[in-house]
């Protein structure tokens, strides 16, 4: 036991494991506050699929890497500059233009199209997991492929190597994610109990889908990072699940999904840490265990 | 008698297809309209046109004397998303007054207050603090009907609000959305349930497919020929 305490303090000394905990740790908070609105909304699937969206961009962006940097002459010239700019902000302005894109594209054809919406999700999600699978099979130059598609689909020890900048750009996303949903709360709240009366009533419902979607677009990048992108729709519809099972009111149900899920990410990345399992399944492991605790309380409770 | 709302020759229609024509009635403050017609014949797309959500194809539909169609308490049909919706009363029944925030993140002292009201009204004060889901159908629609007063207190717009209650919560509903009228609020409901129209209305609407098959008082509809076939061959079916 005392072993397994001095591996943590030990690992807990270092400066990239405290930013990698402080990053997870805001992950798991910002995509539970959103998890309720998606799975009451029926729009979890829309999840899903974007994360799949995220891993086709993801790998998009490393081929234009690689071909940029194959591009260039030197090391100064534009194509060398643009992969270098890539590598810095992590590829993120590729991945998250394009996922934001696929989001608004997933809501407009979720309403009223000929493809209908689950069909359009299955469609835009595996055929970009298997562009995105081609593409890096293709171009990369990596010597192994199968192990850089592994780190990306199940969450990768990127999470380890986060620079200052890439702290700093997640606590912004966190702050605006909150913001976001204090300020609009009780306009979302309306939106996802009824549309067709918030609209009535003068709510700008499609205004508050859309901004849903932009919103867990943006947590699906940043949370790719962490769980990776086959893992990403766990930690957005678990902690939502477990909470509706025993909560009553809209507002706990939010309360408690953010702390089992802030709480899960705690417990698995030092759990991970500890018995060195990978980071993103430890995660979504405790996320399990805790929703089916919260299925014997709450039929525990329905029998009283 | 107070004009509220005017339809003139009004179509509706989806993609340059009408599926409604030459809807020509008006509702007056205090009133009791029941809409009636078959599925399909453009009473949900009325409804539509009628709170602002969809545009007419030609004709008009003027809101008058102080109406507006931000002004109208919706009661819409029960979606599969909320019966097992995770919220308290209070949050459901709060939430019509959003309107009244606009911008305004927060609801504020007096807004608090109408919904308290509101939920006295209806009497279901002692339900505030309830799961939705774990209520009955009856007192679910009377906790939407508590929030669409909080919306306004001029006029409710009721789709088809008794749709799979028991019989005995079917004429309670029934009962208080008419004590609701008498106190002066106009009320306007899509139904199916022609006896219980006739009952309570005060004016009928019939919309047969693609047009307007009557309109008038309550009165008139009994006595005419479209009116007494209609009840007639309602008359052997049981209702639900």
């Amino acid at each position: 036991m005392s072993d397994l305490l001095n591996t943590l303090q030990f690992y807990l000394g270092h400066s990239f494991v405290q930013r990698a905990i402080i990053v997870g740790l805001l992950i798991a908070l910002c995509s539970s506050l959103l998890g309720v609105t998606l799975v009451l909304k029926r729009f979890s699937f829309i999840g899903d699929g974007l994360s799949h969206v995220a891993f086709g961009a993801m790998s998009a962006a490393t081929v234009a890497s690689t071909l940029l940097k194959a591009a260039s002459h030197d090391d100064s010239d534009l194509p060398m500059w643009l992969a270098k700019f890539l590598d810095e902000t992590n590829d993120m302005v590729i991945i998250l233009p394009i996922t934001l894109a696929a989001a608004i594209m997933l809501l407009k054809t979720g309403q009223n199209t000929k493809i209908k919406g689950d069909a359009a999700v299955a469609m835009i999600s595996v055929g970009s997991l298997a562009v995105g699978y081609m593409l890096v099979n293709m171009f990369s130059t990596s010597a192994n492929i199968t192990g850089d598609v592994c780190g990306t689909l199940f969450g990768s020890q990127s999470i380890l190597t986060l620079t200052n900048t890439e702290v700093i750009i997640c606590i912004a996303m966190t702050v605006i994610v909150i913001g976001v949903f204090v300020l609009f709360y009780n306009k979302l709240f309306a939106v996802t109990f009824d549309e067709s009366f918030a609209k009535a009533t003068g709510v700008k419902a499609d205004g508050y889908n859309l901004l849903i979607a932009v919103i867990t677009a943006l947590i699906i990048v940043l949370a790719m990072n962490l769980v990776g992108s086959l893992l990403i729709s766990a930690l957005i519809v678990f902690p939502a699940l477990s909470a509706m099972r025993v909560f009553k009111s809209f507002l706990s149900v939010i309360i408690c999904s953010a702390i089992i899920s802030v709480v899960c990410a705690g417990v698995g990345m030092i759990l991970s840490i500890l018995f060195s399992t990978p980071v993103g399944s430890t995660i979504v492991t405790a996320d399990i265990v805790v929703f089916f605790v919260f299925m014997l309380i709450s039929l525990i409770l329905k029998r009283e | 008698m107070i004009e509220q709302l005017i339809c003139k020759n009004v179509t509706l229609g989806y993609e340059g297809i009408a599926v409604a024509e030459g809807l020509d009635f008006k509702v007056c403050e205090g009133d009791y309209l029941c809409i009636l017609g078959e599925n399909g014949s453009g009473k949900s797309t009325l409804i539509k046109a009628l709170l602002g959500l969809k545009d007419v194809m030609s004709g008009e539909i003027s809101f008058v004397n102080g109406a507006s169609s931000r002004e109208i308490g919706y009661l819409p049909q029960q979606t599969p998303v909320q019966r097992d919706f995770p919220a308290s009363v209070r949050e459901i029944v709060q939430s019509g007054c959003l309107a009244k925030c606009g911008l305004r993140p927060f609801y504020n002292k007096a807004e608090k207050e109408r919904c308290a009201k509101m939920l006295d009204r209806l009497g279901i004060t002692e339900l505030a603090d309830r799961c939705y889901r774990e209520l009955s159908g009856g007192q679910q629609q009377r906790v939407l009907l508590a929030r669409a007063l909080c919306a306004t207190e001029k006029m409710l717009l009721l789709d088809e609000p008794v749709t799979g209650l028991d019989p005995k919560a079917q004429l309670e509903l029934y009962e208080l959305i008419a004590r609701l009228n008498k106190k002066g609020i106009t009320v306007i409901m899509v139904s199916h349930d022609i006896h219980m129209s006739v009952r309570y209305a005060t004016h009928i609407l019939h919309i047969g497919s693609h047009k307007q098959l009557f309109f008038g008082t309550k009165e008139e509809y009994v006595n005419s020929r479209i009116g007494q076939s209609f009840i007639l061959s309602e008359g052997g079916e049981e209702h639900e």
